[in-house]
């Protein structure tokens, strides 16, 4: 059993129904093909970070499947690439790291959302000391240059 | 009367020392890197959508691959652009 995981972007430009029907057309289709259907995430409509057919936005979705074997996933990104609804799609197999992970999301805050926070805050820390570090020079040449003007430059720190 | 506020360091004194890289995956223990994950790896590319270096990020080599192809992979899907401007 190995698992996969395909995102694809459908269109914005048509009806809510319309997005959803494309999403299960596909997900009906996998289920044809035996697959067992780990789970459908939703990512909703997103702002994408460059226009592709001229369209500034795509509803996400991420589907999460095991299958015994990948010889249809071919066949299956054939369908994806012919379909105007569909504007990017990329199938990927997870390794054990990836299945846990997404395990994790799912669960919300026991893996991921813990571990995101985790990764967060000291990635957050990383940033932060820099700000310290400059912050310092702007001060010092209020001290150096103006030695008499003191107040001055205490004044500056108490503003900022 | 000089308090010890007042007292300023006329050169910054953390300036000269150099903070020890790290590879935050082995650090924090991350083994995947999520491509869907956009907000994530805006850490690891420059303002213009470049990847960033292993010398600044500090990543080690295995971890820096994988965020080169999540990276790659999210552009790919339109999560990250290919080429920006101002991006942070």
């Amino acid at each position: 059993m190995k698992q996969y995981e395909v995102t694809f972007v459908v269109d914005p430009v048509l009806s809510v129904d319309e997005v959803k029907s494309t999403a299960q057309t596909y997900i009906d289709w996998l289920q044809q093909n035996g697959c067992k259907l780990v789970h459908v995430d939703e990512m909703g409509l997103r702002q994408l970070a460059y226009q592709i057919n001229r369209r500034s936005s795509g509803f996400y979705y991420c589907i999460e499947f095991q299958s015994e074997n990948g010889d249809f996933i071919t066949k299956f990104e054939l369908a994806l690439q012919r379909d105007e609804r569909v504007m990017r799609y990329l199938t990927i197999s997870l390794d054990k790291f990836g299945i846990k992970y997404n395990q994790d999301k799912r669960d919300g805050k026991i893996g991921k959302k813990v571990t995101k926070k985790d990764k967060a805050a000291p990635i957050a820390a990383i940033p932060t000391p820099t700000p310290v570090v400059e912050a310092p020079p702007v001060e010092v040449p209020h001290v150096e240059v103006p030695k008499v003007e003191v107040p001055t430059a205490t004044e500056v720190t108490e503003e900022n | 009367m000089a308090t010890k506020d007042d007292i300023k360091f006329l050169s910054n004194p953390n300036i000269g020392q150099q903070r020890k890289k790290y590879c935050r995956f082995k650090k924090f223990g991350i083994k995947h890197i999520d491509y869907k994950d956009g907000d994530f790896l805006l850490q690891f590319i420059n303002e213009q959508g470049k990847l960033l270096p292993r010398r600044i990020t500090g990543n080690s080599l295995k971890y820096q691959r994988k965020v080169a192809t999540a990276v790659k992979r999210a552009r790919h899907l339109g999560i990250l652009p290919y080429l920006a401007d101002l991006l942070k």
